[in-house]
């Protein structure tokens, strides 16, 4: 029992590593910040091109998302950090990591924006193209807004899941919370380090856990 | 045929025509020549069996279904072809749906203002007092905050008929209005649908509500299997009618 609490919640260690963690936090954040708004966007493109009844486009949009959703993210960061300076391409690991993730993230948002798109009743178009209103207004006015509605829980379940997934950016050395986390481990010979920035993890993702679950229960009623 | 039509192919007075329509889902053909005229002011009303093709024949008349062949005039416009801007006809054809299709994420009032705005550009306030004359009309002005959610499946069908009365149409298709709704419900959703025809609006109603057809028609239409069987005055179809199918099914009614 000692030896666990020696090793794994040494307050004293988590002292000393926590300005260090929490400047990873910091870039931990700066990555969702970029990460999840433009996943978002690229993944909400791709799921109305996924939809779209030009047979290219379609495809296309399928072609991208099935590929990035089985391409494992961390072979994708090694690629785009350590493949493309073989093309002449010198890119800095943030970038590495924002392009990387943007393209995973895109595929995975694609398919939750897919389903909600999917799940709006047909005469919901009916009724506002029978008033005039283009196919891009109908999209926006009636579509998506009852689309993001019926996903919410699965986009803000996906949020949850890209900000843990940021912890891979440090196979790319960028010091986000867990390379931080990790090289005060490697300095003291001591795990506590990480155990405070899976606590920092759970600080930051359970208001947003239990927001789901109140989403999902308001649903489900 | 060129004394009964004008230049532009219909006859001159009719709002709604209805010419040479063939449509067919997959091998199935569903609509075999369908011919229909319907004046300035005409409730007409399309009766038949289910299968009869009489809701694809609604649903052509503004192009949710693509015919295969014939057309669709408005005042003489066509509504296929090139250079036929669709969203601008569309605009000048109401369509009441039997499911409703009220927009859940809004207010009755955003549901009657949403193309208003978004399609004649109107500036809020204008599309706003626009909504409340034609929530007035349906008898809903003091429901104009409520969802669709809270409100009754007949309150729901007024709704969209204020939705589509606000666009100033030309002419209106209801595709069976009432059949989704509660017995003790239609009578509302059928006296609004009265006083629209009271204030001059051209209607085309595909419904089972007989005595309704009976009592508010200018004239009414039977199909059967994809044709256009019989025509005439109410009280003809109903009391006389000359072929074999239409009596049968109105047997049916009858008990």
């Amino acid at each position: 029992m000692e030896a666990i609490i020696q090793q794994f919640f040494n307050i004293e260690i988590m002292i000393k590593a926590l300005p260090l963690v929490l400047k990873g936090l910091g870039v931990t954040l700066l990555i969702c910040a970029v990460v999840i708004p433009l996943g978002a966007l690229g993944g909400l493109f791709a799921a109305i091109a996924s939809v779209s009844k030009n047979r290219a486009v379609r495809w296309t949009a399928i072609g991208f998302v099935d590929l990035f959703r089985a391409i494992p993210p961390l072979v994708l960061l090694i690629f785009i950090y350590a493949g493309l300076p073989f093309a002449g391409i010198q890119i800095s690991p943030f970038v590495a990591v924002a392009v990387g993730f943007f393209l995973n993230n895109s595929a995975y948002f694609a398919e939750v924006f897919r389903a909600g798109i999917l799940s709006v009743p047909k005469g919901q178009t009916e009724a506002a193209r029978s008033t005039g209103m283009t196919q891009g207004q109908t999209l926006f006015w009636v579509t998506l807004p009852q689309a993001v509605r019926n996903v919410l829980p699965d986009l803000l379940s996906n949020v949850v899941e890209v900000v843990k997934l940021t912890s891979l950016a440090s196979v790319v050395s960028l010091g986000e919370m867990l390379h931080a986390a990790g090289l005060v481990r490697s300095l003291t010979y001591n795990a506590s380090p990480l155990v405070l920035a899976a606590g920092l993890y759970l600080v930051l993702l359970w208001p947003l856990i239990r927001l789901i679950s109140r989403f999902e229960r308001k649903i489900d009623t | 045929m060129a004394s009964t039509y004008n230049e532009k192919g219909t006859p001159s007075s009719a709002t709604l025509s209805v010419r040479a329509l063939h449509k067919s889902f997959g091998v199935l053909p569903v609509l075999k020549g369908i011919d229909l005229h319907v004046q300035r002011s005409e409730m007409v009303f399309v009766l038949g069996p289910s299968g009869s093709g009489k809701s694809t024949m609604l649903r052509c008349c503004n192009l949710l279904e693509e015919p295969d062949s014939g057309a669709i005039l408005i005042e003489g416009d066509k509504l296929t072809g090139p250079g036929v801007d669709l969203n601008k006809m569309r605009q000048r054809i109401g369509m009441v749906f039997q499911s409703f299709n009220l927009y859940p994420h809004l207010s009755a009032l955003g549901n009657v203002t949403l193309a208003l705005r978004r399609v004649l550009k109107m500036p809020r306030e204008q599309a706003e007092s626009e909504a409340i004359a034609a929530l007035t009309k349906v008898g809903l002005s003091n429901r104009a905050g409520h969802f669709p959610s809270q409100l009754s499946g007949g309150q729901q069908q007024r709704v969209a008929i204020a939705r589509a009365l606000a666009l100033k149409p030309t002419v209106m298709l209801f595709d069976e209005p009432t059949s989704a709704l509660d017995p003790e419900l239609v009578g509302d959703v059928l006296d609004v649908m009265r006083d629209v025809k009271e204030q001059g609006m051209t209607m085309l109603v595909v419904s089972h509500e007989m005595k309704f057809a009976r009592d508010a028609a200018d004239r009414v239409v039977f199909m059967d299997g994809g044709v256009i069987v019989e025509q005439g005055p109410p009280e003809q179809i109903f009391g006389a009618p000359t072929q074999e199918r239409t009596r049968t099914f109105l047997s049916r009614f009858h008990g």
